[in-house]
């Protein structure tokens, strides 16, 4: 509880100081905002062409879309400071994080936090509420639970994901297009039906980087699809199972990286 | 008890060495070799020594930044490294030439942002900031934003706010680098008063020795990593500063005056500089001696200052006559 209040006071702060460049706060949301829509024109251009992709129509993939495009927003919003902390180790000022009686990835998290990132939800949570409208869903409770369930879900796997890749950067200091080829490219894998994709990469996003947990399982779930595997469609349930077990991992990596920090101080 | 020990503490950090193109050599560097030092509470300790010495590699290890490779650390009787946030809480870090104030807020934010950091209450926090306020002056800087101030007062900001959690022991990393006379002199009149009325033991690494003379008693002196010497001033002083200058003025201009034993190192007009050794002259048989080859109008002695003892033990020419 403790820690949590000082994330708020410490991102509170992070406001204040960044209300002062007022312009390019509004500026920045406005282009988060349109790069996010971006995603969505490139899957309405592809279905001018085709009727279905891996046996999924429009809406469906739009489903897919605003699945993962929320949870990975949220991530960003909330996790991807974490990028960040090569540029820290580089200016000697992730030190100063140590010095301090907090957690150090919560410091760094808040000290970095940008509302401007919350243009990126709006847009997939439009196209959430607009498709979950359009297509036929026969609705169950657990649908119903399913639906924030998996958006957290994913929003911690993605947020996971981030910490783990940016740990990377305690051996090598310069790695963010490795950390964004994950999580960017991670996006773009989990706005499409994983069917889609060859045998290796499916096996890929469902066994080893869950991103199939963020948006395919669940929406499968959702619209009485088959999955990829034969597996049961229930499987979409374990996405918050398998988000905390991310977390532990990403937890375990992130202070081995501290840990190495903290003994070469690189 | 001891509040901060260092039990033959060492620190090796290994660095590639560009060979060539692609190839790198790995060498393994001593930062810091085999250092013991136990300081007990309320103590105020100058921590010298020449650039890359390891003064502060060795303030990272005693504040849980770094983990030491060999050795024990031990503060306020807790492991740093194992219990980091716990020793957080009790003592105050101070880099001189970082800050750890928010940039873009008023000074009193960083204040208030620090007592939730810390969990300070709020009545400690309040009287801790009225003592503060007086003695820093710092009632005009609150509300201006941090990268607004001259350095001088942000250091004086830095220094409240290390302090507002009330801690045993603080560590400064040259905390008057960069500052002008009258700045640095605020710093030093604040921690001796701060040592004198809460007994808070300090640690400071500096260049100015300026510092080490109006703050400290006890002097370590570190170079490759390895402690040289540690000692209070006073036995520094004499145990290199062996020799003592007598400045005359004599009537008229003349040549240098010749004396057994002593050495003219620099004539102006009438006024002269002989050195002389602490065991073979004293300063009134010199006088005395003076007198039966010129007139002498005026004199002073000088004693050896600190900065050139100190001077001579970086590169290694002081020699014990002891």
């Amino acid at each position: 509880m403790g820690e949590l209040a000082i994330y708020r006071r410490l991102v509170g702060a992070r406001i204040r100081a960044d209300l002062q460049y007022r312009t390019s706060f509004f500026l920045f949301l406005a282009s988060q905002t349109l790069v996010a829509g971006l995603d969505l024109a490139v899957i309405l251009v592809l279905f001018t062409q085709v009727s279905s992709i891996g046996g999924w129509s429009a809406p469906e993939v739009a489903l897919l879309y605003g699945l993962a495009g929320t949870g990975f927003g949220l991530a960003d919003l909330f996790a991807s400071e974490v990028e960040l902390a090569s540029r820290h180790i580089k200016a000697g000022t992730f030190d100063l994080f140590l010095l301090r009686p907090a957690g150090a990835l919560l410091q760094l998290c808040a000290t970095e936090f940008a509302p401007r990132r919350i243009g990126r939800l709006v847009q997939p949570l439009i196209v959430i509420v607009v498709v979950l409208g359009r297509v036929d869903i026969s609705w169950t409770p657990a649908k119903v639970v399913l639906i924030p369930v998996a958006i957290l879900s994913g929003a911690v796997i993605f947020s996971a994901i981030w910490v783990i890749t940016s740990s990377v950067s305690f051996w090598t200091v310069e790695t963010q297009e490795v950390s964004n080829s994950f999580t960017y490219g991670g996006l773009t894998l989990s706005q499409y039906p994983i069917d889609v994709f060859g045998t290796w990469l499916r096996r890929m996003v469902t066994f080893v980087l869950p991103l199939a947990f963020v948006s395919y399982f669940p929406a499968a779930y959702l619209l009485d699809k088959p999955v990829a595997f034969g597996l049961p469609s229930s499987v979409a349930l374990l996405a918050p199972v398998v988000a905390i077990v991310l977390v532990f991992v990403a937890r375990a990596v992130w202070q081995l990286a501290v840990r190495h920090y903290r003994s070469t101080g690189s | 008890m001891a509040v901060v020990e260092l039990d033959n503490v060492g620190k090796r950090f290994t660095v590639g060495i560009r060979k060539g193109w692609v190839r790198r050599e790995r060498r393994e560097v001593r930062a810091v070799d085999g250092i013991s030092l136990s300081i007990e509470p309320g103590a105020m300790v100058g921590y010298i020594g020449p650039n890359g010495a390891g003064k502060s590699t060795t303030i990272k290890m005693l504040t849980g930044i770094l983990v030491p490779s060999s050795g024990s650390v031990r503060v306020a009787g807790l492991d740093p490294n194992r219990e980091r946030v716990t020793v957080a809480r009790r003592i105050g870090v101070l880099f001189g030439q970082r800050t750890q104030l928010w940039w873009d807020l008023p000074l009193e934010d960083s204040f208030s942002l620090l007592r939730h950091v810390y969990r300070v209450p709020q009545d400690r926090f309040d009287a801790n900031l009225a003592v503060f306020r007086e003695l820093l002056a710092l009632d005009e800087l609150l509300p201006i934003p941090v990268r607004q101030l001259s350095l001088g007062q942000r250091m004086r900001g830095e220094l409240a706010a290390v302090l507002l959690h009330d801690p045993a022991i603080l560590f400064l990393d040259e905390p008057t680098i960069g500052l002008d006379p009258v700045s640095k002199e605020a710093v030093r009149s604040f921690l001796v008063e701060l040592n004198c009325t809460r007994g808070t033991t300090v640690l400071l690494t500096t260049h100015d020795l300026v510092d080490v003379e109006r703050l400290c008693e006890r002097l370590v002196i570190i170079d490759h990593g390895k402690l040289i010497e540690d000692s209070t001033v006073a036995a520094i002083k004499q145990r290199y500063g062996t020799e003592r200058t007598l400045v005359v003025d004599l009537e008229a201009p003349g040549p240098p005056l010749s004396v057994d034993g002593v050495r003219v190192t620099r004539v102006d007009g009438p006024r002269q500089w002989l050195q002389f050794h602490r065991d073979t002259w004293t300063a009134a048989a010199l006088l005395e001696r003076v007198a039966t080859q010129a007139a002498v109008r005026d004199l002073s002695v000088e004693e050896p200052a600190i900065e050139d003892i100190v001077r001579a033990i970086y590169r290694g020419e002081a020699s014990s006559s002891v």
